[in-house]
């Protein structure tokens, strides 16, 4: 009755590199070289351990905000700082309206999601308009709006002694949220450590945080509305002759991925303790990117596995690399520039991976 | 012997093992015009592009026989080999430059150079241009076809009868032209452009150049030509002397008896008197395929065939319906208004469509089968889904069961319903795409080309598959396709379209000639000059 299912278990070497792929093999593989290396060099793995998942909890929605914007054809978020300045918007806003603790970050979360659906729309329709560069487009929007958010920041008048100069009107290149009770209020959550002092230690309020998020985006690219966009992305042309409204759909991703952008740059501030303004969210599409290839994705298709994997192994190697090239090659910054080489060096890699210059 | 300008002996190709050019001898002999007419896929392209020493042919292991031009026998490696040989080609669609003028158009690449105090220190390639002498070129050329249009004027803004006036002065401008071919030269111009160029062909041919022209124009080649060469599928059918034949003849060597699928029931079928689909002047803006205003009636329950050249329209009519290329007019299914460029209305009235283009817009390639098999019926119909609160998740069972039972009934060969539809046969990748269409039960299938580009075996049964569905489950289908025998072994009528409109429709039975005359547009004046 049933057709017949075989399933071919022998998996030989090769289709195994080609499933999990090549560029996450080889920095995978680096990366544990130097957890070994720091081994030897006297460096607590524990430690290193313990920050790459502090960092990678950090990072995390950061980088899932990348799966819908791949997913709907749209290529990688490059315009992540769109939602970053929502988020940090937010984030600013609520401290003024004096909000602390829980009911800052409810409050904050909250505020940016309305603020990163109204900007992902317009920003939507802006890609919409320019068909075949997004990303270069995406690219120069971040860029843009960074540099129009500096002064933001400074014109608006806002008035909480928590965030102004001492002098002078305008806020802050950081804003510290300890004074507000704040900072690592996620990570400190249900925080734990395994194996007692100097063990391995899991935010767990945070890492929460971090796979709910996967959970919804997953859940949401099983939905109809999801694998709508999804099949608009791998190709428009179908989508559309089973009357998909493909430009409706980009903008839903679009917002998708604004809205993740802003949430994860809350996560991330708690994390990091401080909100950083002006000229901090400009780069910070790009780790996200590289990240979400490193863990498998192409410029045309993520998952939210890649996220995941993606984020673990490139923080896990940021964070390792940075104490163990301080031991071996002392009073260089070689590390700094090893995260450059690597970061950028797998988004060109990605890009040239592009087939036909884009959707 | 030594009076053939061009003689092509015993030239034959193939494609990875497929043979598709089979002994073709061709003469030509200076100040003649020979007609070159076949069906799409009858190897005219191939064999045209193995004059011109294109690419494709050495890239895929060359030619067999010989070419000889002046009774000598030449090896023609690349286009530069065919233009030093003096072979020139005008286009089908236009290669000008439209900023350029009329005569950097022409002396495009070839431009006449005088030395200036740069290029004596830096070489040739500095020269400045003699724009003088260039001009005189270009006018000598133009007054040959007898253009009186000034040879500064820019291409762009120019109508289209005098760019393709231009591509020939630009390829009777080289030197030493001998042979002049035109791919199907009159396709885009108006009857009296046409009119004007096959005026400037029978020019050239006085001049003793030797013309090939590929058209499928009947009227045009017993006007021009003097001679005619048939072929069809990669065969030399027949040359004759255009003045000893007619085209009837002509129409029915092109068409020929080919059918290698037979036809088994014609008999006992119940099509109802109900018209199920009513179109009236549809206009379709699909880029190559052109609808220009099509009335057709479609009753309940038969098989209509659209059958037509490349080119003329037939593949616009079923891309117009599904709303998939911008349309106008008016189409009643069902007895509702359909509304037009809408693809969701469209499959939401009853409608599906297996595209002509499978892996553009059949099916998802990289996506599982059974996710290929039910995504339109999910998106239009929300057909398997679960709802949990407001919110709308696939249900991968029912999907699973579904797909399961499409498999089996439409006999997939597949590993499983994951497998990605990318890695299937031809074959059977068309019947997921027929699969997906029947998930969304339709009344009417419109199904284009279903047999391209399979092997014979999987069209036999895709075929099969469509009759079935037609005579078990009484579906309305409206099958579009190039493969005049397979409209013939499986429609109850086939209407043939011809430049965007219908030209007539005929039995499955009707005689060759019928079809070969109504797919080149001839029957009008044929009808005329039988009374």
């Amino acid at each position: 009755m049933m057709v017949e299912v075989k399933e071919n278990k022998s998996i030989n070497f090769k289709e195994l590199i080609s499933k999990i792929g090549l560029p996450t093999l080889i920095i995978g593989t680096f990366w544990i070289i130097l957890l070994i290396t720091g081994g030897f060099l006297g460096i607590s793995t524990m430690t290193l351990l313990s920050d790459t998942i502090k960092r990678a909890g950090m990072n995390g929605i950061l980088v899932l905000a990348m799966v819908p914007s791949i997913q709907s054809g749209t290529g990688p978020n490059f315009a992540l700082p769109i939602g970053i300045i929502c988020g940090l918007f937010a984030v600013v806003l609520s401290i003024e309206f004096g909000f602390t603790g829980a009911s800052w970050l409810f409050v904050s979360i909250a505020l940016s999601i309305v603020f990163a659906v109204i900007l992902g729309y317009l920003y939507g329709k802006l890609l919409n308009a320019v068909k075949g560069s997004e990303m270069t487009i995406a690219t120069y929007t971040g860029f843009s709006i960074s540099a129009f958010m500096c002064l933001a920041w400074l014109m608006i008048p806002f008035t909480s002694p928590k965030m102004g100069w001492f002098m002078g009107k305008g806020l802050r290149e950081t804003v510290q949220l300890d004074g507000i009770g704040a900072a690592q209020i996620l990570s400190d959550f249900w925080k734990f450590t395994i194996g007692g002092e100097g063990g391995l230690i899991i935010p767990t309020g945070m890492i929460i945080m971090f796979l709910l998020c996967c959970a919804v985006v997953w859940l949401y690219f099983r939905s109809k509305s999801g694998i709508a966009i999804s099949a608009g992305g791998i190709n428009p042309r179908f989508a559309q002759a089973s009357g998909i409204n493909i430009n409706r759909n980009r903008i839903k991703a679009n917002i998708l991925s604004t809205v993740l952008g802003a949430i994860g740059i809350i996560v991330y501030s708690q994390g990091y303790g401080y909100a950083q303004l002006y000229n901090a969210p400009l780069m910070m599409a790009f780790p996200a990117v590289a990240a979400i290839l490193i863990g498998g994705a192409t410029a045309t298709r993520a998952k939210v596995s890649h996220v995941i994997i993606g984020t673990i192994i490139f923080q896990g190697l940021l964070t390792t690399a940075l104490p163990v090239a301080n031991q071996l090659f002392a009073g260089t910054d070689l590390s700094e520039i090893l995260r450059m080489v690597i970061q950028n060096g797998i988004i060109l890699y990605a890009l040239t991976q592009v087939k036909g210059g884009g959707k | 012997m030594s009076d053939n300008l061009l003689s092509l002996k015993n030239v034959s190709k193939e494609y990875s093992g497929n043979r598709v050019l089979k002994d073709i001898n061709i003469e030509l002999k200076k100040g003649e015009i020979l007609a070159l007419i076949g069906e799409n896929g009858a190897g005219k392209s191939t064999l045209m592009n193995i004059l011109f020493g294109m690419p494709v042919i050495h890239s895929t292991g060359g030619y067999e026989g010989k070419i000889e031009i002046d009774g000598k026998e030449v090896n023609i490696k690349s286009p530069h080999d065919a233009m030093e040989h003096g072979i020139g080609m005008v286009h089908q669609e236009f290669m000008l430059i439209p900023g350029f003028s009329i005569t950097e158009n022409i002396k495009l690449n070839r431009e006449i150079t005088k030395p200036n105090v740069v290029s004596k220190v830096l070489g040739k390639r500095l020269e400045s241009l003699d724009v003088k002498n260039m001009n005189d070129d270009a006018r000598k050329a133009l007054d040959v076809l007898e253009m009186d249009i000034d040879e500064y004027l820019p291409v762009a803004g120019l109508p289209v009868g005098h760019m393709q006036f231009i591509e020939i002065a630009r390829e009777i401008d080289k030197k030493g032209i001998k042979i002049l071919v035109f791919d199907e030269p009159t396709a885009v111009l108006a009857e009296a452009e046409a009119k004007n160029l096959l005026d400037a062909i029978r020019k050239l041919a006085k001049k003793g150049i030797g013309i090939i022209f590929i058209s499928h124009r009947l009227d045009e080649i017993i006007d021009v030509a003097d001679k005619v060469t048939v072929m069809r599928d990669g065969e030399h059918v027949a040359t004759k002397d255009v003045k000893d034949t007619n085209k009837f003849e002509i129409a029915q060597l092109m068409v020929g008896r080919k059918i290698s699928i037979e036809r088994t029931d014609s008999d006992n079928k119940n099509v109802s008197d109900e018209t199920i689909l009513d179109i009236k002047d549809l206009k379709v803006s699909m880029p190559g395929e052109r609808v220009k205003g099509i009335n057709l009636e479609i009753k309940k329950g038969e098989i209509v065939g659209i059958g037509g050249l490349a080119g003329q329209g037939k593949l616009g009519v079923a891309n117009g319906l599904m709303g998939i290329y911008p349309a106008t007019g008016e189409v009643v299914f069902n007895g509702k208004k359909l509304q037009l460029n809408n693809p969701m209305a469209s499959i939401e009235s009853g409608l599906a469509f297996v595209s002509e283009d499978r892996k553009g817009v059949g099916l998802l390639l990289d996506e599982s089968i059974e996710g290929n098999i039910v995504f339109s019926a999910m998106q239009v119909r929300n057909d398997f889904l679960n709802m949990v609160g407001p919110f709308r998740f696939k249900d991968s069972k029912k999907i699973r069961k579904h797909a399961k039972e499409m498999i089996k009934d439409l006999d997939i060969r597949c590993t499983s319903p994951l497998q990605n539809a990318g890695r299937l046969s031809g074959g059977n990748q068309q019947k997921v795409c027929v699969a997906r269409a029947l998930t969304l039960n339709p009344t009417l299938l419109l199904v284009s080309e279903p047999t391209r580009g399979i092997d014979i075996g999987a069209k036999k049964l895709v075929l099969d598959l469509l009759k079935k569905l037609n005579k078990d489950y009484g579906m309305t289908i409206v099958m579009t396709s190039s493969e005049l025998a397979e409209l013939r072994s499986i429609s109850d009528r086939i209407v043939i379209v011809c430049e965007g409109k219908v030209e007539g429709v005929l039995p499955p039975d009707a005689p060759d000639a019928d079809f070969g005359l109504m797919m080149s547009g001839s029957r009008h004046n044929a009808e005329g000059s039988e009374a």
